[in-house]
């Protein structure tokens, strides 16, 4: 098996969620957009709002994770790229993470790079927003496999947003639970949790391009 | 040149919703053949087609395949942002193709070579598609309506691969509506 059709498939996903730069923009205003409404919405009290920052920031992590989803194998199959790329030599679970790899790598990354600054705004205490970057980018990739498998299930429905939510938010649940445990931890960075929310992420890891992959093949059948 | 089927298959059948779209199709193709598949809109023309590239599972019978295959459906495949060159060096990668100079040419889309595929015309998206067949050799082509959009140039163009493609050992099984151009060797009603 020769790596070269999966550094194509990521360099095309790469191009393509690049293309336009709303790959990167959108996610990040609405990360940015969720983080800043909610100072109006529950009050400007700092201890409230250290208390709840960090939480708020994993919410608003994985609906942001979702907004640039829906398009992400519905293009490959509207425009029959998705044709080729089943029909290339390697398994479609192996062009699938490379798939997803590129479009973390655009869309999800520069959320957790951005949250330190949104946390320093909704009052999370500073020593703690480098480990909270840290557990938002490992987090966020875990969303992003999710989302890129609920995504490929719902490739062949028309405006299917909402599904792709559906389907992948229960998934979220385990990374959400770890994530807010290790920022509400007496230090930051706590050992456990990070291991925890890092297990989770493994596990979507290493069962979601399988996933993605069964689930394209269906689409294009 | 052999005798060998490139490509076979036996009593394939496909439902679509409640109905049957066609049952006991048998075809094959052996070097240097060309088969036209015939039927009206809506028989299962590209849903046979994509059986035999191992795209759609048949709801009966089996395909045999000994010999690697092209599939050229009637969307071209091309991203909006693509130039037609970054198209074909992409493929040429994924594939372990050669340069793609000498095709970029033979197609004739040295002038439009660097414009995003969005701002193509149709002919020239299909003639970048086209242009994928010459990337990589493999013996069987699956062409799904491959004269659509195409100019007489490009139609003539078309005709010379595929009159190449037949010469040098190669199969084509296509959907064609109207006159096919070339001379099958047989022809399947759906």
């Amino acid at each position: 098996m020769s790596p070269a059709p999966i550094r194509a498939a990521f360099a095309q996903a790469f191009r393509e969620a690049w293309a336009g730069g709303a790959g990167v923009l959108l996610p990040a205003s609405f990360f940015a957009g969720a983080a800043m409404l909610v100072p109006f919405a529950v009050g400007s009290d700092s201890d409230q709002l250290a208390a709840i920052g960090g939480g708020v920031l994993w919410v608003a992590l994985a609906l942001a994770s979702l907004v640039t989803m829906e398009r992400l194998f519905q293009a490959d199959l509207e425009d029959g790229a998705l044709d080729l790329w089943v029909q290339a030599d390697v398994p479609m679970s192996a062009i699938a993470a490379a798939k997803v790899a590129a479009h973390w790598l655009v869309s999800g990354l520069p959320l957790a790079l951005l949250s330190p600054l949104l946390g320093l705004m909704l009052q999370m205490e500073p020593d703690r927003l480098p480990p909270a970057m840290l557990a938002y980018g490992i987090g966020g990739l875990a969303f992003f496999l999710w989302g890129a498998f609920g995504a490929a299930l719902s490739a062949t429905v028309r405006r299917g947003g909402l599904l792709i939510a559906l389907i992948a938010l229960p998934f979220y649940v385990p990374t959400a639970i770890f994530g807010a445990m290790s920022l509400q931890a007496e230090v930051p960075m706590p050992l456990i949790e990070t291991l925890f929310l890092s297990a989770a992420t493994l596990f979507s890891m290493a069962v979601a391009p399988f996933g993605i992959a069964a689930a394209l093949r269906l689409a294009t059948d | 040149m052999n005798d060998e089927n490139l490509i076979s298959a036996n009593g394939l059948g496909m439902i679509r919703g409640a109905r049957v779209l066609f049952g006991e199709v048998s075809l094959f193709a052996k070097p240097g053949e060309a088969i036209v598949l015939r039927g009206s809109n809506g028989a299962g023309k590209t849903t046979l087609l994509r059986i035999l590239a191992g795209l759609t599972q048949p709801a009966a019978g089996d395909v045999t395949r000994a010999a690697e295959v092209h599939w050229l459906g009637h969307r071209d495949g091309l991203k909006p942002h693509e130039s037609p060159v970054e198209h074909l060096s992409l493929w040429a990668r994924a594939w372990g193709g050669g340069a793609t100079d000498p095709v970029i040419e033979r197609m004739g889309l040295t002038r439009p070579k660097d414009v995003p595929a969005a701002l193509l015309s149709a002919g020239q998206r299909r003639r970048t598609a086209l242009g994928r067949l010459l990337l990589v050799d493999r013996p069987v082509w699956l062409l799904d309506e491959p004269f659509s959009a195409l100019d007489t140039n490009g139609r003539d163009l078309l005709l010379e691969l595929i009159a190449g493609h037949r010469a040098s050992g190669g199969a084509v099984i296509a959907a064609i509506h109207g006159e096919a151009g070339f001379t099958a060797s047989r022809e399947v009603v759906l």
